[in-house]
């Protein structure tokens, strides 16, 4: 059994909310609604994060653009992420957008540049 | 030149507004931007969590900014770049700066154009906020490099690619500190400890989790910076834990080796510019203190985003954009008189401020939003709110904090059965109270 | 070999760099930080004292009222700001207002003028902030206020522009005594000089115990400050003293000649001297006693930054300025605490004067007395204002918005004679990052400026000193090296 607590994010009532797990069964307590039973079940077994952040560029207009995760990558793979992107060197113009990098670290997700940098 | 409207500031609360003022029959509007590009403060707010009541989506900082850019674009609405407003003053009535009937005269500034002169029917302040510096603070210490405001960090992070330190303390949990505690993680940076004075964060629980909590960075509440070391460049700083009064309790001093300390301890809007004006400031807020019609004292000078008071979410900041925007069309159009009547709406217990601070019910509009922030955190407690002494709604509610603006809604149909109404009143008040 | 060394590029010894330079003469200034004005001439009061404070027939005393004489003339000459906008020192009823009577004496014996004592009420009559409680106070009409970074850089600038060679980032590390010479060890190497000046700031015992028998103790003594917006700038129009103690004037409420407002400084001996920073106790001492000249002091919130300095006590209270007896050929500057900022432009005199006795030399015939400063936009006419943007566009392209600080100011900084290679140094010769923000704004445009203008990389640009580095790397740089 495994008991684990952490604050619901739904909204501003930031319910403390108490985890249970047994066998494969989850219990939730300390929710006040059902949005907090599902941000808790998916915090446990799979917690997402959209990953925001620099890839550098060779442009006149800025060193470099901002770029996001289209979609939450797994938790865990977030410093790998960025390893990935720590690489990567674009040449302007940029788009936003534009898929920077295609399956970051292995998740299926592709990073995309949020800005246009000419 | 002249202008109908001319917006100082081209970030969200600007662009929103050129927007509603041209949709709402404003001929010639302007947008007067400084930074290099439209957008403002969002260029380099890269995270999300921008735009989700406007768009339905979550978007980051750039991208909330594109679409208005790209509104105004294929609206044709003019606007300069790198250019700084340097002198408003109310036309014809010389150096007294009296109310300006006759316009506004706009000194400006760029490489391109040197320095020139524009005229204004009417002018829409959306010039944003600047950050409280250590030294407002008057933390002691030595004044070496590596203390940064999280705004500063955030422009060398998020623009030029740069790191500002290596090993960070950050004081304050707003959320622009706390964005800069993932930030600066994710870069490559330790980041060892988020101090708070207040019991309680100012920002999202969202942020906490996911800045902090997701990083194992602590927050210590109830802390202070007492002391920063190190001649040149940071060494060190001294946390204190405080009391009650928010004072530094001796023999809690905590010494934490670092290279950098960011400071998130308060917004300050930047009006300047309203001052040269003659606008009266709220000393609460040190905005501008406005009407239903979200204008100030001086007639056709509008106020609304950060400038007017500091916003949480951008969405809130494009409405209130939105209504500046329209009214000052309707203000250029001679839709918006005064009759001169005015009824205060006065924030009482628990209620810091609010936005605007007194209305005209024959010029307001069918319903109208107020804005407010209360003084502390409550829960368990009724939002009433008062026709002079008449209790006219309370609502539940469960928890309020200061980092979290509200609002209430007034019906004009509602107040114009109340004659003879002074004042509205929005207060707390405790269960069984 | 040179004829005269310097060492100390603050305000003494920029001063006497300037007189220097009158005469043909190879002439170096060796100065450890990496500007000039890095010392106690950037953390002080900023005041030009009228003279009544120092013991007559002292040295302070003399070169008071010299200086004080003096520094109209030189702030037009030189172009920096300087206004003579009076002082009061105020006599509360338990002093005694015989107190206020020997100041007064003593400044007619050194020779000040136009002192007058006036009643509490005549005194509020000129500063209505004054508090209700001064029975009396010392009217000295003379005193003035300078801008102490601006007058610091127009004497090194002129020295320079005169011939004096500046070597910064030289550190001494020993002085040899030879034959008819020194030989200064420094982290730059070895400089050789007939005559030494000893202008080191808080650091000139140890350079005088280099070569001399008889040993010089001086003691640090910081002086706190704090310093209040503009907002707050005309809430006294003269400099507002308290009567002095055993350990100096005491907490001054003054306007900066730049328009904030400033209060302090605290006096307190300390060990270190490198301990140039603000404590708790320093802080709340200010705001304490400066709330006892006025009747409100204006609120906190409008503080926009506090500040530390060392001044360098000597125990007999005096400067000395003299040839070191058992050390012919070095002269000390040292002991330069209040008046010296007043005193520099004397100071000057007298030590070329002492040089020239030992060394006679040639006036120069081609010797530049002027010197215009960097040009601000902020002060600038309508037509004035036109004219430099006309001059370059850089001057309609606003760099420090609190201050109204321009890029072509910040180029003019760059360029001229010792020109400015690090952020305190734009900041003082322009005054971009002293408004509310306290650079939170400029700081990245003026970095830009800076690596443009040196072509080197944001990462190498310092804020002061060779270790303030602003700038840690890139991002994720940590990263690349491990992947």
């Amino acid at each position: 059994m495994e008991k684990k607590e952490m604050i619901c994010i739904c909204c501003p009532l930031g319910c403390r909310l108490i985890t249970v797990v047994e066998d494969d069964n989850i219990s939730v307590t300390g929710n006040s609604c059902p949005r907090g039973k599902t941000y808790a079940i998916t915090e446990l077994t799979d917690p997402r994060r959209i990953v925001t952040s620099t890839v550098r560029v060779r442009s006149c207009d800025a060193p470099v653009v901002s770029v996001k995760t289209k979609e939450g990558v797994p938790k865990h793979k977030m410093q790998e992420c960025i390893r990935e992107l720590a690489v990567i060197e674009l040449q302007a113009p940029v788009y936003a957008g534009e898929v920077v990098k295609e399956n970051i670290a292995g998740t299926g997700i592709a990073v995309v540049a949020t800005k246009d940098i000419a | 030149m002249h202008y109908d409207i001319v917006i100082i500031g081209g970030g969200p609360a600007g662009l929103a507004a050129a927007l509603a003022s041209k949709e709402h029959g404003a001929d010639r509007v302007l947008i007067v931007e400084r930074d290099k590009e439209l957008g403002g403060i969002l260029n380099q707010c890269i995270h999300n969590g921008f735009g989700l009541h406007t768009f339905g989506e979550e978007l980051t900082g750039p991208e909330y900014a594109a679409r208005y850019i790209k509104k105004v674009k294929e609206a044709g609405i003019p606007y300069l770049l790198n250019t700084m407003v340097i002198d408003i003053s109310c036309r014809d009535m010389g150096s007294d700066r009296k109310a300006g009937s006759s316009g506004f005269e706009i000194s400006l500034m760029n490489r391109t154009d040197g320095l020139f002169q524009i005229e204004a029917g009417a002018v829409i302040l959306a010039m944003g906020c600047r950050e409280r510096p250590r030294g407002a603070l008057n933390i002691p210490g030595y004044r070496p490099a590596g203390i940064y405001s999280a705004g500063t960090a955030q422009h060398f992070v998020n623009v030029e690619g740069r790191m500002p330190g290596k090993e960070v303390v950050i004081l304050g949990s707003g959320d622009i500190g706390l964005i800069m505690a993932r930030r600066m993680t994710l870069e490559g940076a330790t980041v060892k400890v988020v101090a708070e004075l207040m019991p309680y964060s100012g920002g999202l629980k969202r942020n906490i989790v996911q800045c902090l909590d997701d990083f194992g960075i602590p927050l210590k509440l109830s802390h202070t910076v007492v002391d920063i070391d190190g001649k040149e460049r940071v060494k060190g700083v001294t946390l204190a834990k405080v009391d009650e009064h928010l004072k530094p309790i001796p023999g809690t001093e905590e010494y934490i080796p670092c290279d950098t300390l960011l400071l998130s301890v308060g917004l300050i809007p930047e009006n300047e510019l309203s001052m040269k004006l003659g606008v009266t400031l709220s000393p609460v807020t040190s905005g501008p203190v406005v009407d239903e019609s979200l204008e100030t004292n001086i007639p056709g000078v509008f106020a609304c985003g950060n400038v007017l008071h500091v916003h949480d979410l951008v969405d809130y900041v494009s409405r209130e954009a939105m209504t500046a925007g329209e009214n000052a069309a309707a203000y250029m159009k001679g839709e918006l008189k005064h009759d001169g009547k005015q009824i205060e709406i006065k924030p009482d217990y628990g209620v810091r401020y609010t936005v605007p601070s007194f209305l005209d019910p024959h010029r307001m509009p069918e319903e109208l939003t107020v804005r407010f922030r209360v003084s502390e955190s409550f829960s368990q407690v009724k939002l009433c709110v008062y026709y002079d002494d008449v209790l006219i709604k309370a609502t539940k509610k469960r928890i309020m904090a200061p980092g979290e603006m509200e609002k209430i809604k007034l019906k004009k149909a509602e107040l114009s059965k109340y004659h003879d109404l002074k004042q509205i009143r929005i207060a707390i008040e405790r269960e069984g109270a | 070999m040179y004829d005269v060394i310097i060492i100390g590029a603050g305000v003494t010894g920029s001063a006497v760099a300037r007189e220097l330079m009158r005469y043909d003469r190879k002439v170096a200034v060796l100065e450890k930080g990496l500007d000039v004005c890095e010392g106690t001439s950037k953390a002080n009061s900023g005041i030009v004292h009228a003279g009544f404070d120092a013991t007559p027939g002292s040295l302070k005393a003399k070169l008071n009222v010299e200086g004080s004489r003096r520094m109209e003339e030189l702030s037009k000459e030189l172009d920096f700001p300087y206004k003579r906008n009076g002082s009061l020192v105020l006599c509360f009823p338990e002093e005694g207002k015989d107190k206020l009577r020997v100041l007064y004496e003593k400044g007619i014996e050194n020779g000040v003028q136009s002192l007058q004592i006036l009643t509490g009420e005549e005194a509020r009559i000129l500063e209505p902030n004054l508090s209700k409680s001064v029975v009396a106070a010392l009217y000295a009409p003379t005193g003035g206020i300078v801008c102490p970074f601006g007058l610091t850089i127009a004497l090194a600038e002129n020295a320079c522009v005169n011939g004096a060679e500046f070597f910064f980032d030289t550190e001494v590390t020993a002085i040899e005594k030879k034959e008819g010479s020194y030989f200064i060890h420094s982290t730059k190497g070895i400089f050789e000089s007939r005559i030494v000046i000893n202008a080191a700031g808080v650091y000139a015992d140890k350079l005088h115990n280099m070569v001399s028998e008889k040993k010089m103790t001086l003691i640090p003594r910081r002086g706190e400050y704090c310093l209040f917006d503009k907002q707050a700038g005309k809430f006294v129009s003269k400099t507002i003293f308290q009567l002095p103690t055993e350990y100096g004037k005491g907490v001054l409420v003054t306007p900066t000649v730049h328009g904030n407002l400033l209060l302090g400084p605290t006096a307190e001996d300390i060990d270190d001297k490198e301990g140039q920073f603000t404590t708790e106790s320093g802080l709340a001492e200010i705001m304490r006693k400066a709330a006892l000249s006025v009747d409100k002091l204006p609120p906190m919130r409008q503080v926009i930054t506090s500040f530390a300095g060392l001044r360098a006590h000597e125990a007999m209270d005096d400067f000395i300025i003299e040839e070191v007896e058992d050390a012919k050929g070095f002269i000390d500057v040292a002991g330069i605490e209040s008046p010296g900022l007043t005193c520099a432009p004397a100071i000057g005199a007298f030590v070329a004067e002492l040089v020239n006795n030992i060394a006679p030399g040639n006036k120069k015939a081609n010797y530049i007395s002027r010197r215009t400063g960097v040009k601000s936009m902020a002060s600038a006419s309508r037509e004035e204002q036109m004219d430099l943007i006309r001059s370059n566009p850089a001057y309609a392209n606003v760099i420090c918005r609190c201050e109204m600080v321009t890029e072509g100011e910040i180029l003019d900084a760059i360029h001229r004679p010792l020109g400015a290679r690090t952020l305190d140094g734009v900041k003082r010769r322009t005054r971009a990052g002293m408004g509310r923000c306290q650079a939170g704004f400029c700081t990245p445009k003026t970095m830009e400026i800076l690596s443009r203008e040196w072509k080197m990389d944001l990462n190498a640009i310092v804020k002061s000193g060779k270790d303030a580095y602003v700038l840690t790397g890139y991002n994720k740089q940590s990263m690349e090296r491990e992947g």
